[in-house]
């Protein structure tokens, strides 16, 4: 072996040897260094003849190329072997729980609602509101439901108290959504008054109602959706498809029956009263009432300042809570109104 | 309303089955709520007659009895019954026969004797809950007959929800009449032959209210026998009706009204003086009705009176001194008809409600009080006996019938979908309603038993009804392309409700009416809308805050063992205001409420157990309206913390408050610790903006800091509204990262430490222009608040 190979298989086996950067860059000195080994027998070229410079030169330079990829191999080496120990010492269990996560949710009547306003809208149903306290004029009469209307006694009505003691007789707690149509069609005849030819009014109507009522099927509050469409030339026909369409998209199948049954309703008429079954499921062949609705009767237009004779128009009352109860297969209605967080989370 | 399937078949023609007919019904409007069998299934069960009765040998409380069971020998029968006698007729299941509760009979010796079968019980046979004895059959019941057959047993009753304009419907005849209409069917009504008066007794009848009453009927009759039995027949009927049989004059009358719809009254008539008066009630008339309660009348009552007083309560109830007893033997038996608005309400009013009044106040057929004081009359004299005088009529002006006009294009437009003159007048053939043709229209005489058929969308309905909801088509509708406004600068009410969602709180919805307890204390409301008629007294006042129920939601979760409580609830609170629009008198203003409670973040390895706090709480209400700023005020408010609580500002206008639950209710709920809350208006919550573009500087920003002492007391906002009218123009950005109090500051002082980013949109700033901005605000802190250098 001449010299130069000894030289390199000796900075080889150094540095092998080596497992920390700082005694390796030491050990490089000792090769490659300003008195290196190598240096020396580079500065030693000067004195050989010049025909055996070149060789000699390029035998030195291939060694000292060896002798950098040695030191650079055990270079990274060490930093792989370093970089792994950092990684093991870092490891983490990831299977802990994450940090500060948080569950909040909707209420299941709020998504319910929040699914029947999305789904309204998309065929151009606006969101309307009113007033908890009604007057009785909005609740009943305008509702074609005047005093002593044997239809009265289907509400038990709550009523309040002046404050000096008595009972107040124009106002009360609304028994359904259905003064809104009221209240909201006395606006656009008036908002629209100029045209001749009124807008189309298309709207839902979701809120509390209130009835003297309380068991595992009724609650002393609930919720109800109205829906009202009033324009030209709506028939019965495009109530029973809205409605249709509605459930459909509402339960996300096609696998339910929806029927309509003659039923009395003051301020509809003709009246329906609407029922679903499914065809598969828990509930799979049972009637299930869902809501009352009908065509607007003309005296309501009429009150609302609407001429019946022009304008038809179909209204319709959802329980917002048996809407909720037949999604999400709650058997009691009460649960909705405890506040009890482990019902709730699992609408979250 | 309650009635026996085949007591109906008996006066409509139908091969319909029971599911059928119940199935048409619901369709037709009149819902069918309940049908149940009369009895339970049970077979080979006959009418027996006991021939012999001994005592059993070898038994104290066991007869052996020969039964006669109408073929073939008598059969030896083992009984324990102790009203088992010769000469009963009784049921008798054979061997083979299978009882209620899935009980065989079999051939078996009973202590030695051989028993072919057994007597039974009205509770052996699934007929009545208790039974003390054998059922006991008529003498007459036939032996060897089905008991099945004998007491209709295959029976079902039907029981219908009427709506309040199917009035006509309140009869056995009105169901029939429905059903022939539709199902084509023929009626079979009942023959009313009419009773030729054997006496000359008659009592005269005056109408002092004709408008109330146009129509009355008064017969006299005597030598009735009041204790004479009701046949079984008809208490059987008037049972699966859901009535209860009482004596027979009373249950002849109720079942005239249920077999023809026509109330009835029959009074004593040796207890009533003079001439019979159908008048308004004087002020202040009492009267002790049957039910045993006694009223004052008020003087928008109708009622029936004698020369001398008051008997009855017209139409609603009768007077108990003027009512028949079992020692009657003399009736003035009374058929009227009153006007469906002086009834309507007014039972309601004195709390009670009686089948006549329920009938009256939605319309009772004028065409048919003839009849049913006719047909009560001939069951009164075939049942108790007696003769009859002839009929007194009082009449007026009875309600007019009005021609209602159907245009036949607009039913098509109002149904959708086409119906020819010939559909038309078949359907309205159907259901006996006389017409005129004039041009395309129909003019429709309402009958004397509709009293829901005013206008032209009555019959529309009656017209969709008959041709069925079902069969009408249900295409998707067409309507007008008009958009809907989505203000920009408002955000939908589901994504406010999302944002407190998404900062970890879970949606509560509770009653509006609450404790009044919780309004005073969290509210110190002393003007308190009370409910008239509460169905409990936690649950009488209407509610000006949300923050007792949240409280209320707290105390459950925390029994439920949940300690972590993050609840927000959106509803409507309610206050007296006189000025409130568009209820007068009621300020109705939506809120949005929060509540916190327990560990700031969940539990967990890596949360720490910090409590939450007043700050958890802002930074929640401050995301949620972000990027709106808002202003936070020190206020006092009854619920809350006063060192703790704060109003809550959105560009000037008060919004709502926060704070820390009062350490007395605290206290008072029996909270381990105090939960923080805050209530602001749903509306204002629901602000947003619109953005404007505003240039980005492309120059670098500078940032220093700046830390100043200042007296403890001082409120952040304080300085910060000081030095916002002073601050350079270069200066972008001023946030609080440090609050020190302690050593290094002196006594009664805290040092705030402040980021300031300067930037300047032209150009690079100059260090001297930085280093004046900064001497300029320490300058101005100085100078407004005594602040000096921290050291």
């Amino acid at each position: 072996m001449n010299n130069l190979d000894y030289i390199v298989s000796e900075a080889r086996s150094a540095f092998a040897a080596i497992s920390d950067p700082d005694a390796l860059e030491q050990a490089k000195a000792r090769f490659l260094g300003k008195n290196g080994q190598i240096t020396e027998l580079l500065k030693q070229l000067g004195k050989l003849p010049p025909e055996e410079k070149k060789t000699a030169g390029a035998a030195i330079n291939v060694a000292k190329a060896s002798i950098e990829m040695a030191l650079n191999e055990r270079r990274e080496a060490i930093r792989q072997v370093a970089l792994a120990a950092r990684l093991a010492e870092e490891a983490l269990d990831v299977t802990l729980p994450g940090r500060g996560e948080v569950c909040g949710g909707l209420h299941p009547v709020t998504r319910t609602l929040e699914r029947i306003e999305a789904l309204f809208r998309s065929i151009g149903f606006e969101v309307a509101d009113g007033p908890e306290i009604e007057e009785d004029f909005f609740n009943f009469t305008a509702m074609n439901t005047p005093e002593d209307h044997p239809a009265r006694s289907m509400h038990d009505t709550f009523y309040l108290q002046n404050q000096d003691g008595t009972v107040a007789d124009t106002v009360l707690l609304r028994t359904h959504t259905s003064p809104i149509q009221a209240r909201y069609m006395k606006a656009h005849v008036e908002r629209y008054a100029q045209l001749e030819k009124m807008p189309e009014i298309r709207i839902i109507a979701p809120g509390r109602v209130y009835r003297v009522d309380s068991d595992a099927t009724h609650s002393p509050m609930f919720n109800q959706v109205e829906g009202l469409w009033v324009g030209e030339g709506v028939s019965f026909a495009d109530l029973k498809g809205v409605i249709a369409d509605f459930l459909r998209s509402f339960f996300e199948t096609d696998d339910l029956v929806v029927r309509f049954r003659p039923s009395f309703f003051p301020f509809t008429e003709p009246s329906a009263e609407i029922d679903v079954a499914f065809m598969s499921g828990a509930l799979k062949g049972r009637w299930l009432e869902i809501a009352g609705c009908g065509m607007v009767h003309p005296d309501v237009l009429r009150i609302a300042g609407i001429d019946p004779e022009k304008y038809t128009g179909f209204a319709f009352g959802f329980g917002q809570d048996r809407l909720t109860m037949l999604r999400y297969g709650v058997n009691d209605l009460r649960l909705f109104f405890e506040g009890d967080l482990r019902f709730l989370r699992q609408f979250a | 309303m309650k009635f026996s399937e085949s007591w109906l078949r008996t006066l409509v023609d139908t091969d319909l089955s029971t599911e059928q007919l119940s199935h048409l019904l619901t369709m037709a409007g009149l819902e069918v709520e309940g049908l149940e069998p009369v009895a339970p299934p049970f077979n080979d069960v006959l009418v027996a007659e006991v021939l012999e009765v001994v005592k059993h040998p070898d038994a104290d409380r066991l007869n052996v009895c020969k039964v006669d069971i109408g073929h073939g020998q008598p059969v030896t029968i083992v009984c324990g019954a102790p009203n088992a006698a010769v000469g009963l007729r009784v049921p008798c299941a054979l061997p083979g026969a299978r009882l209620p509760g899935d009980f065989v009979i079999k051939v078996a010796k009973v202590r030695g004797i051989e028993s072919s079968g057994m007597l039974c019980s009205a509770k052996e046979l699934g007929l009545a809950e208790e039974a003390s004895g054998l059922l006991i059959l008529p003498h007459d019941a036939p032996v060897g007959q089905s008991i099945r057959d004998y007491l209709d047993l295959d029976d079902k009753q039907f029981e219908l929800k009427l709506t309040p304009n199917r009035a006509d419907c309140l009869s056995l005849s009105g169901v029939a009449r429905e059903v022939a209409a539709i199902a084509g069917a023929r009626v079979k009504p009942v023959e009313v032959p009419e009773v030729v008066a054997s006496i000359a007794d008659q009592r005269p009848v005056l109408l002092d209210a004709p408008a109330a009453c146009p129509l009355y009927l008064g017969r006299v009759l005597k030598g009735v026998d009041a204790k004479a039995p009701t046949p079984e027949w008809m208490k059987r009927r008037l049972e699966r009706s859901g009535i209860r049989s009482i004596s027979a004059l009373v249950d002849i009358t109720n079942y005239v009204m249920l077999e023809l719809g026509q109330p009835l009254h029959a009074f004593d008539n040796t207890k009533l003086a003079g001439t019979v008066h159908v008048r308004m009630a004087k002020a202040d008339e009492k009267l002790l009705l049957l039910n045993e309660q006694t009223v004052t009348i008020t003087d928008d009552v109708l009622v029936i009176a004698d020369d001398l007083k008051v008997l009855a309560m017209a139409g609603i109830m009768g007077g108990e001194e003027s009512g028949i007893t079992l020692a009657t033997s003399e009736l003035f038996l009374e058929a009227a008809f009153f006007s469906p608005q002086a009834i309507a309400g007014r039972a309601r009013r004195y709390g009670f409600g009686s089948d006549a009044s329920h009938r009256f106040e939605r319309g009772v057929d004028f065409g048919g009080t003839r009849r049913a004081i006719e047909r009560a009359t001939q069951l009164i004299i075939d049942i108790c006996g007696g003769a009859a005088g002839s009929v007194v009529e009082a009449r007026a002006e009875l309600p007019s019938r009005k021609l209602v006009r159907l245009r036949p294009a607009r039913a098509s437009a109002v149904i959708g979908m086409t119906f020819s003159a010939e559909q038309i007048a078949s359907l309205f053939g159907g259901l006996g309603l006389p017409f005129v043709r004039d041009g395309d229209d129909f003019l429709v005489t309402p009958p004397t038993w509709r009293f829901d058929l005013k206008i032209e969308e009555d019959l529309i309905e009656e017209i969709a009804r008959l041709y069925g909801y079902d069969n009408i088509p249900a295409p998707l509708p067409r309507g007008q392309l008009k958009m809907t406004v989505q203000p920009e600068a408002q955000r939908p009410a589901a994504r406010v409700r999302q944002l407190m969602v998404d900062r970890g709180y879970q949606e509560v919805i509770n009653f509006a009416f609450v404790e009044a307890a919780w309004e005073l204390d969290f509210a110190a409301n002393a003007d308190l809308i009370r409910l008239a008629n509460p169905i409990a007294s936690q649950m009488a006042v209407m509610r000006s805050t949300l923050l007792g129920g949240l409280v209320s939601n707290l105390l459950t979760n925390l029994k439920r063992k949940q300690n972590r409580v993050r609840l927000f609830e959106t509803g409507r609170t309610f206050q007296r205001e006189a000025m409130a629009t568009p209820v007068p008198g009621f300020e109705q203003a939506l809120k949005l409420s929060a509540l916190a409670y327990g560990s700031a973040l969940p539990e967990g390895w890596g949360s720490g157990s910090r409590q939450v706090d007043f700050f958890d709480l802002k930074g929640d209400l401050e995301a949620l309206l972000a990027p709106l700023p808002l202003r936070f005020e020190k206020f006092v408010h009854p619920a809350l913390h006063p060192g703790r609580s704060a109003r809550i500002y959105l560009r000037q206008s008060e919004i709502g408050y926060i704070g820390e639950l009062h350490p007395e209710w605290v206290q008072k709920y029996d909270l381990p610790s105090a939960p923080v809350l805050f209530e602001v208006d749903f509306d204002s919550v629901m602000a947003s903006r619109i953005p404007i573009h505003a240039e980005v500087s492309k120059f670098p920003a500078v940032i220093r800091d700046l830390a100043v002492v200042v007296d403890q007391n001082l409120e952040l906002q304080v300085l910060l509204d000081g030095l916002r009218r002073q601050l350079p123009t270069l200066v972008q950005g001023l946030q609080l990262f440090d609050i020190y109090v302690g050593k290094g500051v002196p006594e009664n002082k805290k040092s705030l430490a402040f980021r300031i980013v300067m930037q300047d949109t032209q150009r690079t700033l100059q260090d001297s222009e930085v280093d004046a901005a900064m001497q300029h605000l320490m300058a101005c802190l100085g100078q407004a608040f005594g602040a000096e250098l921290r050291a």
